[in-house]
């Protein structure tokens, strides 16, 4: 896999996201502390850092969930103080969540296709009919979500409830809802969390093909060290809301302020 | 073996989507409207038609109205009866005051002006939810409650508060035998539900489902939370509000402000809730039970020769409702229509046990 | 509090609605002191079946609905016993009775339905709700009751040297706030101080972290349960005296409900300020506002009482919806 990060490196672009002195605290505790770091386009960029080094709360910021108290966010030429969910997810970012926030009560398929509800726009009354637009839409709509499907390997479960499936494959439904929003950015948190070995290349796999063929830009957050070599371009390392490190995975690895973190060196 | 998909493979997608895949499900309702539409105006007796059908066709629109609020959106409403109060002043109103307005637009334009009163009352799901949510929805109840009861114009000024309505007439049909109603009712109903199931299936419904589920990663992908409770809460108060004119106009013909009480409410929610949240079907099964139940009551105590006074048979009423409600909460949370598609589950397999 | 410009704007409405009458000589003083002390003492009966909500649900997170059944089953059991027994005794077994039955709803109803969402806890205690009115009319009968308290039931006029014509209060007003009060100073006294109510605190500030230290949690949930009951008895008792002993008992208890929002579904002393505020707040509006909006809108005669209590607890969860001392964490959307 290594050998592959040549042949991507060229494809990287201009800076699409930037972060500038972002801080984000929850009644006295600082989650984030002057945050600075950007995202290139098309780019692999993971967020590595010992639990509770905020960097959940990053992902958080970036969609609006949470509004930082200073800093702000630039994205497509833009300025934020603060992004509003809505906003966000109209202009290109999706995310899944560490804990799968999947819709239980619905089944896979419906899952994907809420994904591309910012998509749908028939009005309520042809939707109440089911003519015309509205079920030109929902063909339409569910022949590329049949694609991600397909993609994603998941065609025997589409059918199910959600919430009876597998965790691996939550996880993989959590994704293909994302990619259903035909995202320029892709926020992933933890998503090989719970999974063995076998999972693990899979989730590599489809996470490096949607960087390839759709061009998606990643922003991850892992835990995995070998994962994180192996598949990002350029690595963000954060420790108690603080970055102390931005750079290659070479240059992060050599990085003393970041070995000491991970060993628990206090400073 | 009869109950199965085999051999019945969809080479489209809007034949995978269809509201009725699998061909014996649309083979048993095909029978099934038939034997609505044309067996039962020709079989059933005219008790049957006023006591037993025509309330439940009624009350199973109003509860697929409160289930697609409750149910497929996850708001509480509490005081939905509220609206069908609105649904009936609204209509009989129009009625009176626009005479030449065919009836299926009064219906129509009671039903709008239930979802406009909807969505009034429904601003506070933005803010609150749940439990809180719930005491809000009694103030609408209350409130309807008073506004009826005591501004004289909408029951155009009668003196005992009380309106009372003329037969239906429209296209030169007059409805007036129970049979008519009936199948007045029956129509509207079906096209209703058709029109439910289409929204839930939509990205409409999808919205709603999933602010049900979970409305941070609803937002986080792109739902507006906004418009999916609004038009939630209107759709839901348009099918209760097209109901509850049904209810007045056909059911009832004449009816005082208190007749679309809390108990009337409370008797919605029971009913998705034993029926079954998030289906349609189970709507109709709650429906069926919360009617049928107190004529069963009545009934059997003379089956049995036992004799009941109709004070003790409405305490017993309200016992075995209350135990039902618990009961089906800690046994089978979703209703009877979760039994049922256990039971087609087991009939798929059928004659064999795995 | 914080500096919260819709809730001030609210508190000053309310404030300014509640002196108007006298301001502007609507009213007679005697008579203003009057509606206040009756507004003031419904309040106290409504606050009497709010605690019992405020317990269980500061107990156990749980809207125990029941509880106007409880009050009505409660207050039938004391008088129908008390036709063939003193009424100590009437109100001693009914106590037990009270203890029983919530025991049973804990056992059988909650238990089971620990680990679902609190709508669903919500629509059981409903459930309980529609059951026990059955059960206690067929148990008891359907009829009006009497439940006597020995309190004399005339209305004695007093300060008629202060306002002209004097007001009218009834003694048994007084003797209910005097109770109300008792309990209150009761159940305070056994939060603060003794080990079972630091027990019951702990359990409503976190289950998991009391479960963890060895409080147990089903035990603590059928005291608390056990005192709600008792609640629930003093209420109907109080009641019973003064209203009579009738199926809208129940129904008049949902009243307790806007109560608790004004006052934050968990605290006591909330469902004290809660009940009084929603028991003025009518009473004011049912005698000075509504003769003023039948006027201006032809309505067909008043009726505030029955929507003012719900408007305003809707108007509160708008600009406060934990209540004035509730916490902070409600499911804010």
């Amino acid at each position: 896999m290594a050998g592959e990060s040549n042949t991507r490196a060229g494809r990287i672009g201009d800076v699409i996201l930037a972060v500038e002195g972002v801080s984000l605290a929850f009644g006295g505790v600082k989650a984030l502390n002057a945050i600075s770091f950007d995202v290139r386009e098309h780019e692999v960029r993971a967020i590595i850092g010992p639990n509770g080094a905020g960097k959940s709360s990053m992902l958080n910021v970036i969609n609006g969930v949470y509004h930082p108290q200073e800093g702000t966010i630039r994205y497509l030429g833009r300025e934020y103080h603060d992004m509003d969910p809505h906003q966000v997810a109209v202009s290109g970012i999706a995310r899944t969540f560490q804990n799968l926030a999947l819709f239980k009560g619905m089944s896979v398929l419906d899952n994907i296709m809420s994904g591309r509800n910012l998509k749908m726009h028939s009005n309520i009354l042809l939707q109440a009919l089911r003519i015309g637009p509205a079920l030109r839409e929902e063909i339409e709509h569910r022949e590329v979500v049949e694609g991600i499907i397909d993609f994603l390997e998941i065609q025997a479960y589409r059918k199910s409830q959600v919430g009876q499936l597998p965790y691996g494959l939550q996880k993989r439904v959590d994704l293909a809802r994302a990619l259903a929003m035909e995202p320029r950015i892709l926020l992933l948190d933890e998503p090989m969390a719970g999974m063995n070995l076998e999972e693990k290349q899979d989730m590599c796999r489809f996470i490096l093909d949607a960087n390839d063929h759709f061009g998606t830009t990643i922003v991850l957050i892992e835990h995995d060290m070998s994962v994180v070599m192996d598949i990002s371009d350029r690595v963000v390392v954060l420790d108690y809301g603080r970055k102390i490190g931005d750079g290659t995975p070479d240059e992060v690895r050599a990085n003393q302020a970041v070995i000491d973190a991970y060993l628990g060196v206090t400073h | 073996m009869l109950y199965r998909e085999n051999g019945q493979f969809k080479s489209t997608y809007a034949s995978d989507q269809q509201m009725l895949p699998i061909l014996q499900d649309r083979i048993f309702m095909a029978g099934l409207l038939l034997f609505a539409f044309v067996a039962v105006p020709m079989l059933a007796s005219d008790y049957l038609f006023l006591s037993l059908l025509i309330p439940f066709l009624i009350l199973a629109l109003a509860a697929i109205g409160l289930n697609l609020l409750v149910g497929y959106c996850g708001q509480i409403s509490i005081g939905h009866a509220a609206f069908m109060s609105v649904g009936a002043y609204a209509a009989y109103n129009l009625a009176l005051r626009v005479p030449q307005l065919n009836f299926l637009v009064v219906l129509v334009l009671a039903g709008l002006i239930a979802a406009a009163v909807g969505i009034l009352f429904g601003i506070p799901s933005l803010r609150i939810k749940g439990l809180y949510l719930a005491v809000a929805t009694l103030a609408a109840q209350f409130f309807t409650d008073w506004l009826f009861a005591r501004v004289k114009w909408f029951t155009n000024y009668s003196s005992s508060g009380s309106v009372s309505t003329a037969p239906i007439e429209m296209f030169g049909w007059k409805i007036d035998t129970p049979a008519e109603k009936y199948l007045f009712v029956l129509g509207v109903l079906v096209g209703l539900t058709l029109v439910a199931r289409n929204l839930v299936r939509s990205h409409i419904g999808r919205a709603w489902m999933a602010m049900r589920d979970m409305d941070v990663a609803a937002e986080v992908i792109g739902i507006r939370p906004v418009y999916a409770k609004l038009t939630a809460f209107a759709v839901s108060s348009f099918y209760v509000g097209v109901a509850g004119a049904l209810w007045g106009f056909i059911y009832l013909g004449a009816w005082e402000p208190l007749a679309f009480n809390l108990t009337l409410s409370l008797n919605l929610l029971f009913m998705i809730i034993i029926g079954g949240m998030g289906s349609l079907l189970g709507s109709y099964f709650g429906a069926a039970f919360i009617v049928a139940l107190p004529i069963l009551l009545d009934q059997v105590p003379n089956l049995l020769g036992v004799s009941m006074s109709t004070a003790t048979a409405s305490h017993l009423a309200s016992m075995i409702f209350g135990g039902l409600i618990v009961f089906f909460l800690i046994v089978e949370p979703h209703g009877l229509a979760r039994l049922w598609a256990v039971g087609k589950e087991k009939l798929r397999l059928w004659p064999f046990p795995h | 509090m914080k500096k919260n410009w819709p809730v001030l704007l609210l508190g000053a409405v309310l404030l300014i609605g509640l002196v108007l009458p006298l301001v502007t000589g609507a009213a007679p003083g005697g008579f203003y002191v009057e509606v206040l002390l009756g507004g003031l003492m419904s309040g106290v009966l409504y606050s009497l079946v709010a605690i019992g909500f405020a317990l269980i649900f500061k107990a156990s997170g749980v809207f125990n609905f029941a509880q106007g059944s409880m009050v009505l089953f409660a207050a039938l059991a004391v008088a129908r016993m008390a036709e063939a027994m003193p009424l100590w005794l009437a109100i001693v077994l009914g106590t037990v009775i009270m203890i029983a039955l919530a025991w049973v709803i804990e056992r059988l109803v909650l238990r089971p339905l620990v680990n679902q969402e609190g709508v669903a806890l919500l629509m059981a205690t409903l459930g309980v709700t529609y059951f026990l009115d059955g059960f206690g009319q067929t148990l008891w009968g359907s009829d009006i009751y009497k439940i006597d308290l020995g309190i004399a039931k005339e209305p004695v006029m007093v300060l008629d040297k202060v306002f002209k014509g004097g007001i009218l209060v009834n003694k048994e007003d007084f003797v209910a706030a005097f109770v109300a009060a008792l309990l209150v100073a009761g159940l305070v006294l056994f939060f603060q101080k003794t080990a079972t109510g630091r027990a019951l605190r702990a359990v409503a500030d976190d289950h998991q972290a009391a479960q963890s230290i060895g409080i147990p949690l089903n035990r603590i949930w059928m005291i608390v349960w056990s005192v709600a009951g008792f609640v629930a008895l003093v209420a109907g008792v109080i009641w019973g005296s003064q209203l009579g002993v009738q199926f809208s008992l129940s129904q008049v208890a949902l009243k307790a409900l806007p109560v608790v929002i004004l006052g934050g579904f968990t605290s006591i002393a909330g469902a004290i300020f809660g009940g009084l505020i929603i028991g003025v707040g009518e009473k004011m509006a049912e005698v000075f506002l509504g003769p003023v909006l039948v006027k201006a809108f032809d309505l067909a005669g008043g009726g505030l009482e029955n929507w003012f209590a719900y408007v305003l607890a809707l108007l509160f969860l708008l600009v406060r919806p934990e209540g004035l001392f509730g916490e902070r964490n409600i499911d804010r959307v």
